[in-house]
């Protein structure tokens, strides 16, 4: 039976412990605020012998993902971390690493863009992102960021997939709060993980390809990433089976969506990454007050579980979609749009309200989430529009 | 989370604060309970004032946002109480406990403290000037924490600080906040 350590520990040791277990055989970073302790921290197990990994410290998030890529495409196991301006930084790269379907497992500690500076928590840097063709995990806890990273490294390199995978987790709130953790034995976790088997390397073995080489010409860009696109919307199954087999490992369960008194709540909150328990919180009180309210939380964003955001809200009155970063000049924000595109399909239309909130790390209040909840049974009586409202603020709308 | 305590610390930056709020932290999961110990981070200034917040639950603790009606405030530096609200919120049984020359009673009368809230004093950075030849309040003011509210057992908090400190300071240092421990578990004095 897998043994594991209960400790006091953050986000960031908790993934730095996971690369740890994981011992990819290059990790290439750069440090940023708010997820420098994974970079730090591990380059300290480099540096004390306790994994075998090439460190390579380059000189900015450009050179980190470049390296990451190149690494990639020998059959390594490759991994690395940033946040905020580094995760932009990257943009190039981003696209490449999953057009030339590289598995890399990097970790996001999901911070605000300037300007103004800021390097609190929030989406804004992730959903910059959302169109490059990761596959893109949001953590709500510690001890999921440790979870999702493991079961990332299995998604990545696993053969049906091949693509780089996200793992994200709030800025400070998860990265920087210690809270109660278990960290499964070494042996069990390289067990689960195995060693990457590259499909196509481009160096060693008896056959080397070329790959991201210029396809102007005749179609194949086009006719390529048609594939990519096939081969990131048919991921979720390969990540329900990998995230299972974790959850009968660890005791902790494992689902693409969080579905939390949903299925006969009439106002639910759907919501990314550590707020939700807030949500969750004030929705309990509210269940003891008769109001029957639910939590839809999204643990996957990319590929978008759309059949199970529809399945969670099926029988809602009415529904508050909760961003922690905005789309400007978009009608909505980024997870606003993807949920009411979930929701067209459906027969009947539900009304639905937008919120952003907590964005450069604002403090998400359980009033707030009680003003959320009870401006969702106004709405369900027709008694406010539907539109895109900042939340907590204090400009009135 | 009927069983939830949740801490408050107000300190300037350099005073240990965030350190004490992990130890406390620590401490309680030693004993099986449930943590959460987080600083608010800021412009990170030596003499800056801060706030850190710990939470302490039988049950998994799901909230994640700042403590904003704390059932403990602890507050390391008594100029604090000219600046800022440090009984912002506080439960109405509450307890406060400061770093102080003064009696409880004078703070109470100081800041208008309702007789519900328990107040607490103790002499935190003499006791750490003594023991730890610096103005470090830390370790002092969770012995007297833990003395004042009973939800953390002294012993438990020696050897958590045992675990917390043996890797990073001398024996000497070690023994000198053990001893800060027991000496402001002595000398808090409550009202």
């Amino acid at each position: 039976m897998a043994e594991q350590k209960v400790l006091a520990a953050n986000g960031n040791t908790m993934v730095a412990e996971a690369y740890r277990q994981a011992e990819p055989d290059v990790v290439a970073a750069y440090p940023i605020t708010p997820q420098t302790a994974i970079v730090e921290q591990f380059d300290k197990y480099v540096a004390e012998g306790l994994v075998h990994t090439e460190f390579v410290p380059v000189e900015s998030e450009h050179s980190s993902m470049s390296a990451c890529i190149g690494a990639s495409t020998t059959g390594a196991r490759v991994a690395t971390a940033t946040a905020s301006q580094g995760l932009a930084l990257m943009y190039e790269e981003l696209h490449i690493a999953a057009g030339m379907r590289c598995p890399i497992v990097m970790a996001n500690a999901n911070r605000a863009i300037s300007a103004p500076i800021n390097i609190h928590g929030d989406h804004s840097d992730v959903m910059g992102a959302r169109d490059a063709g990761w596959i893109i995990f949001f953590a709500e806890t510690a001890q999921e960021a440790y979870d999702n990273t493991l079961v990332s490294f299995r998604v990545a390199e696993d053969k049906d997939v091949q693509l780089p995978v996200m793992t994200t987790m709030d800025g400070f709130i998860t990265s920087h709060a210690m809270e109660r953790c278990e960290l499964m034995d070494d042996a069990t976790v390289a067990d689960f993980l195995g060693t990457r088997t590259a499909r196509e390397p481009m160096v060693g073995g008896d056959h080397p390809v070329s790959q991201g080489m210029f396809a102007s010409v005749g179609g194949a860009y086009f006719n390529l990433k048609q594939g990519e696109s096939l081969a990131i919307d048919s991921v979720k199954p390969t990540i329900q089976r990998i995230g299972e087999e974790w959850a009968k490992i660890c005791g902790r369960p494992f689902s693409l969506v969080d579905a939390f008194e949903c299925e006969d709540a009439d106002y639910i909150i759907v919501i990314l990454g550590s707020s939700a328990g807030n949500a969750r919180a004030v929705a309990r009180e509210l269940r003891e007050q008769g109001v029957k309210a639910g939590v839809l939380r999204l643990k996957l964003y990319r590929p978008f579980p759309a059949a199970e955001v529809r399945e969670g809200l099926k029988n809602a009155k009415a529904i508050a979609i909760m961003d922690r970063s905005d789309s400007f000049g978009a009608q909505y924000a980024p997870l606003g749009e993807d949920v009411r595109c979930a929701l067209y399909p459906m027969d009947g239309h539900i009304p639905t309200r937008d919120y952003i909130y907590g964005l450069g790390g604002a403090d998400v209040t359980l009033d707030l989430m009680r003003q959320v909840y009870s401006e969702l049974q106004e709405l369900a009586a027709g008694k406010l529009d539907q539109g895109k409202h900042y939340l907590g603020t204090n400009k009135a709308q | 989370m009927q069983n939830m305590t949740e801490i408050r610390w107000h300190a300037r930056a350099g005073q240990g604060a965030v350190t004490a709020s992990k130890l406390v932290a620590e401490t309680a999961l030693l004993k099986g309970r449930y943590i959460q110990a987080m600083p608010e981070y800021g412009p990170e200034r030596t003499g800056a004032p801060l706030r850190a917040f710990t939470r302490i639950s039988d049950a998994p603790i799901e909230v994640h946002n700042n403590i904003t009606d704390p059932d403990i405030v602890v507050v390391l530096d008594h100029t604090l109480l000219d600046l800022v609200d440090v009984l912002e919120g506080i439960k109405p049984d509450g307890t406060l406990i400061i770093n102080s020359l003064l009696a409880p009673e004078e703070v109470r009368v100081k800041l208008n403290i309702p007789a519900g809230i328990k107040v607490a004093t103790v002499d935190a950075s003499g006791i750490a000037v003594k023991l730890i030849k610096r103005d470090i309040p830390n370790t002092p003011i969770c012995g007297a924490l833990a003395a004042v509210t009973g939800g953390i057992e002294i012993d438990a908090l020696k050897e958590q600080l045992l675990g917390t400190f043996g890797k990073k300071f001398s024996q000497e240092i070690i023994d000198a906040n053990l001893q800060c421990v027991d000496e402001a578990a002595k000398e808090v004095k409550v009202a």
